[in-house]
């Protein structure tokens, strides 16, 4: 095996996007991102969140990293490195799929592509770009596969919404593309080109909404950018930073990693039980202990929503009752939700708080607001 | 608009504009900006008595929640019910129609100057 790391630059750098100059000049604010200065908002974080969904955003998302895995073992491999059965997804086939460790915590959860019988592009969250590939390069030890960091080389851009296609369809300089737009299914991805270079197209996205997430060459991203911004401009498109990215992602109650998902969080716990396939042939990293389960009485990711406008946020405690002495869960991730109006929650409680419809106190900094379990996602799109 | 250079300021990121014996106190530009569109704002009752330099209300954000610290000693005057039913207010307009509240005081205490808090927030 051979796995090539593209020399690890030093985290205390901080990183710029191969879009850092669109992202000035559209005047926007910027936040530290796992060593990244990210956009975290261009004006107004709810009017991104509202264009994403009912017109469209366009998210610079270069931080994330790429990690191609190539050789004839990398379907065997990856059922191996990953929770999921990543060998029979079909070509251009999409599946969302977690990295576990030995004791079936999670290194972190990742969107893996088919790009040919043995060619898969895996996605990784920026926070953990090293670890991700630190532990996929050592997992491929016994197979014939490499595997390797192209974080630097690509840029990453996503237009979301119910107008993405639309955008997207418009875009001057987009052609070749595998798949029709129109019949391309969500959780597929195809091959294209961008003016002659190399674009691959997803129906992806982490916002709850209808969108594509584009994958191409950093030299080329702001000429893709600006080619979007010209095709959304009558289709109401505006850039979105990470702000209303958050708050579009807990609506769609996805997880974030580090908020739902950590080194010690099982999967079970955090509602990703159907993402480990204990049934699948040969072993893979994390199977004794996902078999075995998390310890009894531990904690379950359950959904809040509450009356009012305080919003219970991540590390509130979450009491059983008004006087009770000990908490029994607390926030991952809340907020305000903009689309809902109401204050809305992710949580860990312990499982006989978990049954929807229960009632329980979240503290918001001393005061013990009630909050009602319920189910997750918050906000779901009619389709 | 809001002559800001004649408006005194605190390390709290407030703006306190002086008038006889009473203070009127927001947030200034800056922190708004830091705390992204403010969704919600709990202010003290009128008529209730401050502590400079304690919490009496918050500003939260969709990412944040912001601290309303009170500038000086006093009573509260007056709150700003437009901003309580309009929390965007405080973004849009964070020295004039985004004002929080108003506290009658006997002594002023040092505050800020235009240019001390510019250099503070590095403007």
């Amino acid at each position: 095996m051979t796995s090539v790391d593209s020399s690890t630059p030093d985290s205390n750098i901080e990183r710029f996007s191969p879009l850092h100059q669109a992202h000035v000049d559209a005047g926007a604010s910027f936040t530290d991102f796992a060593g990244w200065q990210m956009p975290v908002r261009y004006s107004s974080d709810l009017a991104e969140h509202h264009a994403v969904r009912n017109q469209a955003g366009l998210f610079d998302l270069s931080h994330m990293a790429e990690i191609l895995v190539d050789g004839p073992d990398a379907a065997a491999y990856l059922d191996y490195a990953l929770a999921g059965k990543l060998s029979v997804i079909e070509l251009w086939q999409a599946k969302y799929s977690l990295l576990l460790n030995e004791t079936g915590g999670i290194i972190d959860d990742l969107v893996v592509y088919r790009l040919d019988d043995a060619k898969f592009l895996v996605v990784a969250n920026a926070g953990n770009r090293f670890a991700a590939f630190d532990a996929l390069a050592a997992r491929a030890a016994d197979f014939d596969v490499t595997v390797v960091d192209q974080s630097d080389d690509y840029a990453l851009i996503a237009v979301q919404g119910p107008n993405a296609l639309a955008i997207l369809d418009a875009t001057e300089g987009v052609t070749d593309l595998g798949t029709d737009l129109l019949f391309m299914k969500y959780y597929r991805i195809t091959d294209a080109f961008f003016r002659g270079h190399p674009l691959l197209v997803a129906r992806t996205g982490y916002t709850g909404e209808d969108g594509f997430e584009l994958y191409l060459a950093a030299d080329h991203a702001r000429e893709l950018w600006d080619a979007l911004v010209v095709a959304g401009a009558d289709k109401g498109l505006v850039p979105a930073g990470l702000a209303s990215r958050d708050t579009l992602r807990l609506e769609a109650g996805m997880p974030l990693y580090g908020h739902e998902l950590t080194l010690t969080t099982f999967p079970a716990q955090a509602g990703l039980g159907r993402v480990v396939n204990v049934n699948k042939e040969g072993d893979f990293v994390g199977r004794a202990a996902s078999v075995a389960g998390p310890a009894a009485g531990a904690s379950v990711l359950v959904g809040l929503i509450a009356a009012g406008k305080r919003a219970g946020r991540a590390d509130y405690e979450i009491f059983r009752s008004l006087d009770a002495a000990h908490s029994d869960g607390v926030i991952t991730s809340g907020a305000l939700s903009p689309t809902l109006g109401y204050p809305v929650a992710m949580a860990y409680v312990t499982p006989d708080l978990a049954r929807l419809g229960t009632e329980v106190y979240v503290d918001v900094r001393g005061t013990r607001i009630p909050a009602t379990v319920t189910s997750l996602p918050f906000y779901k799109r009619v389709k | 608009m809001t002559d800001t250079s004649a408006l005194q300021y605190t390390a709290e990121h407030e703006w306190v504009l002086v008038e006889g014996s009473i203070a009127t106190v927001g947030i200034t530009a800056y922190a708004a900006e830091k705390l992204g569109d403010v969704v919600f704002v709990e202010l003290p009752e009128v008529g209730s008595t401050v502590a400079g330099g304690t919490v009496v209300g918050e500003i939260e954000s969709t990412k944040s929640v912001g601290e309303l610290f009170a500038p000086v000693n006093g009573t509260v005057t007056a709150t700003n019910d437009a901003v309580v039913n309009s929390p965007e207010l405080v973004n849009s307009d964070p020295f004039g129609e985004g004002w929080l509240i108003k506290v009658e005081f006997d002594t002023l205490p040092t505050l800020l100057t235009f240019a001390e808090y510019s250099a503070l927030v590095g403007e």
